[in-house]
């Protein structure tokens, strides 16, 4: 980098002169290019919609036209149907938002829980469904559409002129754009992403995905809505042409090609595809000697190839060519997020009875134990004994088909996950499930989910700010503890698995649970690390935490442990000090087999 | 509604309801072997119409064209494919199965168009010249993708289906098309005409659904798919390519489309963009049938023949709505009696 062109006075300098242009230019540029604008905001718009719900969150939607619709179908009627003053289409927007929400809501409730494959296929179904609607509904105008729609007036100025709109289609624009960065950089931004293939995560960590996927869906359709509602005030007309399934389509498409894993790949593929298809319309029908909608056809190829080489989109790629951003440094925070009080004595939580059936298979076969506060409490057993069942009827992970579990004196059989996470049990598991692209504060910050408050909302406005420095300073704090702090930065994926399993515990402690609940975490480790393992939770145990220990490495419990549990097909074998169990003949016989299993 | 008008509806519902399952099991046999959810299905039955159509007066279909371009595509790829794995000697097969094979198919439709062959033989031709297109389809937009999730391999359906739209209207035009019936004959049961085209109809989907019960049943390459279907990994364990399975599934629903549009000609008016509102209610069936099922598939697809014609009777311009709202409650149905996945990654 050359210093002398990078001043920060010059760079300054030449970034206002460049907004000014960018400001000035909608009233200079032609015609043409200001139509082009217009319509780039009005897709980007949406397109931020399809980033969130699609890209980050995993949710596809073929039917986001359909929202689009509502919001533009609302205000022409309502604005040709009723005495019109200047702030009504403003009224109109209001109501286009509700009902939008309200369709979102009910098709989210039905849809959003279908797993897999289901769900963008009914989001095939229902935007055909209201498309076709739009087109036979008589007060609706039908195939024809509606006419004479009023030209939005901001304080008395009547925006008839497309070069005045532009920049109040900008101006929201930039702020849907501003609005959805904040919102994947906060708590809820960061369970949001774990929405995507990562659901039994976020359910230990007290996130109820079942309702954030409803209300990311609502979000991205209120973006859409208003969208519509410019559009129909920019062309003063409506039909349904532009609300149909193959527009919905086109939106994924946008998302697609610019990179729907970022806000920027919104702006940057609805940029693309607006631009290429005008070109494509101009030349394609004269050289195929046909006139048509010959556009959506070499988007395909260009779908269909961008696919093949790459699924990120054009932004990553973009975003290399940028200079890279140093990361914000960590604020210091005077007081940090509050912590549970532990009972040291006393039964934690007490299984009774506790049976898991998987059809004829009895996996866990009436179990009862109990883990009392302040011990490390070992769950040991053969392959296939019923371990992990256990754990996961304990995490709420699993049902129980029968039994009682109670924490705290509080029965939890039956509850979500979420909710027996919110009474202060936090697990690792035992297949690593970070989210690989997020950096590793980040992944741990959202272990301290259910100990902040902030919600989408303020979120959104970053209202959040100080919640957050207070979060991100406590995963800081647990990342220090397991020695990790070289690494924070680092995206989670990019660590050895033995690491990684390290991170899954700093965030499992970022929860300050009173129950700690760890499958087989020390696999993967080299002995240092394990060493270091056996420490720090010696070091937790002291300070009252509470500890199940899901293991297969005989000389790790055996020196860590203060009680065992040993199963065996779904059975307990036996119960008591490590010393006991060493010298049990029954589990010697069936499980050490005579021979304890040195691990390398 | 009296007695006649219902059994004309069920005619209709039932004619219909037997492309649709032609339809919906081309999609579950797809899914289930590729896991690609086949939204071009539609477009093979347009192509099998239009073709047909063109046929019939004499011209060339467009459709030959396509086919040439798609081997040329494929030859291409395969090359330049043996060319960086320096693997020449798959080569010649390959070259033979996927461009020279296809390039004569092409050449004989393109040689006998004006000729105005006697209907049976053009049908031979509408249905092994789009049939053919099944094969190179896959190798050139699935197979490079055939590990990723279903939902890369649905945005690529979707993707294929605007291609094959466009390509439709270029080849084909904006006008609709309709071919001259198999039969003229109706016979009259009681009260009620039952017209010959529809016996046909149903006969020759049963004949074929027959046909592919003792494909699947007795044949080897008919077990390779089932166990394919049944488990990708241990098939490929045991010698199944996954590459053979995908064209050949792909030949095989290429071949029910085409067939399915040669069976609809007739009934109903095929313009390039009526294959897509085909193919959703082939899919309505089979998402009835949890993409897993055919016979569930089949009946599913019959009931939504008759939902579609008793409702055009009594709201005819919502009769699309109506189908397609069906699917929600259908969908949310199957989504909870499947068994909980954890959703995919990419």
């Amino acid at each position: 980098m050359k210093t002398s062109k990078n001043s920060p006075a010059l760079r300054r300098a030449a970034l206002s002169v460049a907004v000014v242009a960018l400001l000035a230019a909608p009233l200079f540029a032609p015609p043409f290019w200001i139509t082009l604008l217009n319509y780039i905001g009005l897709y980007s718009i949406v397109a931020l919609g399809l980033v969130l719900l699609t890209g980050v969150a995993g949710q596809t939607s073929f039917g986001q036209a359909a929202f689009v619709g509502i919001g533009a179908y609302v205000t022409a009627y309502l604005s040709t149907h009723f005495e019109t003053s200047s702030w009504m289409p403003w009224l109109n927007l209001g109501f286009g938002l509700a009902l939008t929400a309200a369709i979102a809501l009910g098709l989210g409730f039905i849809t959003l829980r279908m797993r897999g494959h289901y769900l963008p296929l009914a989001t095939i179904a229902w935007g055909t469904s209201l498309y076709l609607l739009f087109g036979n509904m008589e007060f609706l105008g039908g195939h024809t559409g509606m006419t004479g729609i009023p030209a939005l007036s901001v304080a008395g100025l009547e925006l008839r002129n497309e070069r005045y709109f532009c920049y109040l289609i900008w101006m929201i624009g930039i702020a849907a754009l501003w609005t959805t960065h904040n919102l994947l950089d906060s708590r809820p931004g960061r369970a949001i992403r774990a929405l995507r293939g990562r659901l039994d995560m976020a359910e230990a960590f007290g996130v109820n995905t079942g309702r954030l996927k409803i209300v990311v869906f609502v979000y991205a359709a209120l973006l859409a809505c208003i969208s519509g509602w410019l559009y129909a005030h920019l062309q003063r007309f409506v039909n349904p042409t532009p609300f149909s399934l193959n527009q919905g389509i086109e939106y994924l498409f946008m998302a697609v090609v610019g990179g729907a894993g970022s806000v920027w790949g919104a702006v940057v593929g609805a940029t693309l595809v607006t631009l290429l298809k005008t070109q494509l319309q101009d030349w394609l029908p004269s050289l195929l000697g046909r006139s048509g909608n010959f556009e959506v056809m070499v988007f395909g190829i260009l779908i269909i190839l961008l696919l093949q080489r790459t699924r990120e989109g054009v932004w990553p790629w973009l975003a290399r060519l940028l200079p890279a951003r140093t990361p914000r440094p960590l604020r210091s925070v005077v007081n940090t997020l509050p912590m549970r009080a532990r009972t040291p004595t006393g039964p934690l939580l007490v299984v009774e009875g506790a049976r898991k059936e998987f059809g004829g298979l009895v996996a866990v076969d009436d179990l009862s134990f109990e883990i009392r506060g302040g011990e490390i409490l070992g769950l040991i057993g053969p392959n296939g004994a019923g371990k992990s069942t256990m754990f996961n009827l304990i995490s709420g992970a699993l049902p129980l088909t029968r039994g009682a579990i109670a924490f705290v004196g509080e029965p939890i059989a039956g509850m979500n996950a979420y909710a027996i996470a919110r009474l202060g049990i936090a697990s690792t598991f035992q297949h690593v499930r970070l989210l690989p692209a997020m950096s590793v504060l980040d992944n741990v910050a959202l272990g301290a989910y259910l100990r902040s408050s902030t919600g989408l909302f303020r979120a959104a406005l970053r209202l959040d700010r100080h919640e957050e420095a207070r979060m991100l300073a406590e995963a800081a704090r647990q990342i220090g503890r397991i020695g990790l702090a070289a690494h924070i930065r680092a995206p989670a994926g990019s660590l050895s698995l033995g690491q990684q399993r390290l991170v899954e515990i700093a965030r499992a402690l970022a929860a300050d649970p009173r129950l700690l609940l760890l499958d087989e975490p020390a696999a993967g480790l080299r002995y240092g690390e394990k060493q270091e393992l056996a420490t720090l939770l010696r070091s937790l145990k002291r300070e009252g935490m509470t500890i199940l220990l899901v293991e297969h490495d005989m000389d790790f419990v055996m020196g860590l442990t203060d009680r065992l549990v040993v199963m065996d097909f779904g059975e307990k074998l036996a119960e008591g000090l490590p010393v006991e169990i060493q010298a049990n003949p029954v589990v010697r016989e069936a499980y050490l087999g005579g021979v304890v299993e040195e691990k390398v | 509604m009296d007695l006649t008008i219902a059994a004309l509806l069920a005619q209709d519902g039932i004619t219909n309801g037997a492309i649709y399952a032609l339809l919906a099991l081309a999609l579950v046999l797809v899914f289930a072997v590729t896991r690609v959810i086949f939204v071009p299905a539609g477009e093979f039955v347009t192509y099998g119409t239009l073709t047909l159509a063109a046929l019939q007066v004499g011209k060339p279909p467009g459709t030959v064209g396509l086919l040439a371009g798609l081997a040329f595509a494929v030859g291409a790829t395969e090359l330049w494919n043996a060319a960086h794995r320096r693997a020449w000697q798959e080569l010649p097969r390959r070259l033979g199965l996927y461009v020279a094979a296809p390039l004569a198919i092409a050449g004989v439709v393109y040689a006998a168009a004006p000729l105005k062959l006697a209907l049976p033989l053009q049908i031979v031709l509408a249905v092994a010249i789009v049939t053919a297109l099944g094969p190179l389809l896959y190798r050139l937009a699935y197979q490079p993708l055939a590990e990723a999730s279903v939902l890369v391999l649905l945005i690529v359906s979707v993707a294929v289906h605007f291609v094959m739209l466009g390509l439709g209207l270029w080849f084909f035009g904006a006008e609709g098309s309709r071919t001259p019936a198999f039969t003229s004959a109706s016979f009259s049961l009681g009260e009620v005409n039952v017209s010959g085209q529809s016996l046909l109809v149903l006969l020759f989907s049963l004949l074929l659904i027959g046909a592919l019960y003792l494909f699947f049943d007795r044949t080897l390459y008919g077990k390779a798919l089932r166990a394919t279907a049944l488990n990708r990994v241990g098939a490929r364990l045991v010698g199944v390519s996954p590459n053979l399975a995908g064209s050949l599934t792909f030949t095989l629903a290429a071949l029910l489309g085409a067939f399915s549009g040669v069976l609809i000609g007739p009934i109903t008016t095929i313009y390039y963009d009526s294959g897509f509102l085909l193919s959703l209610k082939g899919f309505v069936g089979a998402i009835i049938g949890g993409l897993a099922s055919y016979p569930l598939a089949a009946a599913g697809s019959l009931l939504v023949g008759l939902l579609e014609s008793f409702s055009s009777f009594w709201a005819s311009s919502f009769k699309e709505v109506i189908v397609f709202t069906l699917i929600i409650p259908v969908l949310r149905w199957r989504s909870l009696t499947t068994r909980h996945h954890e959703d995919e990654q990419e």
